[in-house]
């Protein structure tokens, strides 16, 4: 089994969920090779070249892959698809961009967020919202697969892959990048945080997410949201875990003043372990919290960050 | 311009699933069914186009058994001009890649110059149909969108990613797929609805246009997912940080 996996980064970042993505990997089969598609991206195949077990890095390094396109991505992988077995991508906004792009020129189905690899030709992933888990098997020449990143562990910095550098720049003229408005932020990213904290509708608006940076800066947690809350404009949509946001699986997730629908837990049910502070003890969120305090958040929030 | 806008028959996204004793699937009888939440956002977003004038005609197409009907009459409802049904045979379940393809029967038929889908049906989770039509019609996408403007011939697109917004600028004709912000759909009021009864729907067989509906992913069996411990509720901030240091061990 032959596995092209294709990494995420920033264009100066390899992104932990590399890491993951190659576990994934090798448990389809031993000959791995990482595809780093990015402008200036010289430092992230560096990086990728790094990762234990890995059989080479194979570095497409040119403008037109700057912005990850999916025209120019997809047109990409599926040159570079013969003599793979396996194609392997996160299931983040951008794999999940052009992956199924890279299918249907292959004329093959995908396999999306994968939470388990049963054999090479047999995958674990949830359907409904995370409500049910299908086991299912491809008969397909090529697995093209997205892997949800959470659900596998890192494997180690300690490889030393040689890095091919190819030459094949494809642009798509149809599709042009304009701008991008990306979230500052000190603390860890959602999805590879280990301890997150997380308000909902029950913050009552923007400000008082502030509430949740001094527990965040003592605990080095990322700060989510449920949709309730990004609905009501209290913070960015990048924050938002459930079903159409992030999928996460901290150890620890603290949800605050959030009712646990169903969508939101779609996102973070399989967090080691739950704590939910919510003022409504009949609220589903306590049905899935391994601890749950029932009070008013505006007491407890600073209680607990003094207590910290 | 014309838009096309296609959308499914999924389950109501309130509804609570109930896997099937034998892992089969999931218990879909007699559970509410509804349009798809995300191309409820699609059709909303079409006709805003044309209410705005940039659209001529919004063409809702849904693929299914005769029940997928209602889910384009609801399109219909909602200020669309005509339907298309491609029917299939009771029972049958379509992938991503069949239903893409089936669409681009559906696009070189109606050479539509703007597809909006939702980015992912609540049932399957897939994400996929919108950017493999993209593919097999060799037009650019403008996926899990929050804003689509049309300006100068041209869909610009402002997009939802993982570390914030990102702006596209697509040539026509383009796919864009929703993300849950793009818009507040309507209701479709009583009139509306009885108005929408005698807009015309177009069936045709799935089976005649020529697409090869056998899928290659088998679903070998369906299962709950693991359930989580029950939990204990504590009574004081002190009793939580003490539970979470020293018996869950997640925090130091």
């Amino acid at each position: 089994m032959t596995v092209l996996v294709y990494a995420e980064h920033d264009n100066e970042v390899l992104k932990p969920e590399t890491n993951k993505l190659v576990t994934a990997a090798k448990a389809v089969g031993d000959d791995v090779t990482v595809l780093v598609a990015g402008q200036q991206c010289e430092a992230v195949a560096q990086a990728a070249a790094k990762l234990s077990g890995i059989n080479k890095v194979i570095l497409a390094n040119d403008a037109v892959y700057g912005h990850q396109l999916p025209e120019n991505i997809a047109d990409l992988v599926v040159s570079l698809a013969s003599g793979y077995t396996h194609i392997f991508a996160a299931a983040t906004t951008t794999g999940k961009n052009f992956m199924p792009r890279v299918a249907a020129l292959l004329d093959v189905a995908q396999i999306s967020d994968i939470i388990a690899v049963e054999s090479a030709d047999t995958f674990v992933r949830p359907i409904y919202a995370g409500n049910a888990i299908a086991t299912v098997q491809s008969s397909d020449s090529v697995k093209v697969v997205t892997v949800r990143a959470s659900a596998f562990d890192a494997v180690s910095d300690d490889g030393n892959a040689e890095i091919e550098t190819i030459d094949n720049a494809i642009k798509s003229e149809k599709s042009r990048f304009l701008n991008a408005e990306l979230t500052e932020s000190e603390r860890p990213e959602l999805t590879a945080a280990d301890v997150i904290i997380s308000g909902g509708r029950g913050m009552q608006n923007g400000e008082n997410f502030a509430l949740l940076n001094g527990i965040a800066d003592k605990l080095g947690a990322a700060i989510g949201a449920s949709r309730a809350a990004v609905d009501a404009g209290f913070v960015p949509n990048d924050m938002q875990v459930g079903q159409t946001g992030k999928i996460v699986a901290p150890d620890l997730y603290i949800a605050v003043g959030i009712s646990g629908a169903i969508q939101h837990l779609a996102g973070m049910k399989d967090s080691k372990v739950i704590v939910a502070i919510n003022k409504d003890e009949e609220a589903p969120i306590f049905q899935v919290a391994d601890y749950g305090l029932v009070g008013d958040l505006f007491e407890v929030l600073p209680q607990l960050e003094s207590s910290l | 311009m014309k838009v096309l806008v296609p959308v499914k028959r999924a389950i109501d996204y309130n509804v609570k699933v109930r896997v099937k004793p034998d892992n089969s699937g999931v218990d879909l009888n007699n559970v509410k069914m509804a349009i798809n939440p995300f191309c409820e956002i699609a059709v909303e977003e079409a006709i805003r186009l044309k209410e705005k004038g940039d659209a001529t005609e919004v063409v809702v197409v849904s693929i299914g058994e005769k029940a997928v009907q209602e889910q384009i009459r609801t399109g219909l409802a909602l200020g669309a001009d005509r339907g298309i049904h491609i029917e299939t045979e009771a029972g049958v379940s379509l992938d991503s890649l069949q239903v893409a393809k089936l669409l681009k029967k559906v696009v070189e038929a109606e050479s539509p110059d703007l597809v909006i889908l939702g980015k992912q049906s609540i049932d399957s989770d897939n994400n996929q149909t919108g950017q493999m039509l993209a593919a097999l019609t060799g037009m650019p996408q403008g996926t899990f969108a929050s804003e689509l403007k049309i300006e100068n011939g041209k869909a610009v697109v402002t997009r939802e990613i993982d570390g914030g917004l990102q702006t596209v600028e697509l040539d026509l004709p383009a796919v864009v797929t929703t993300d849950l912000r793009l818009n507040e759909p309507r209701y479709a009021s009583l009139p509306n609805i009885m108005k929408a009864k005698r807009k015309p729907i177009d069936v045709q067989s799935a089976g005649d246009l020529g697409v090869d509906l056998s899928s290659k992913v088998k679903f070998i069996k369906v299962t709950p997912p693991p359930q989580r411990q029950g939990g204990i509720k504590v009574a004081s901030v002190e009793e939580l940080v003490d539970k979470l240091k020293n018996e869950a061990k997640v925090i130091s």
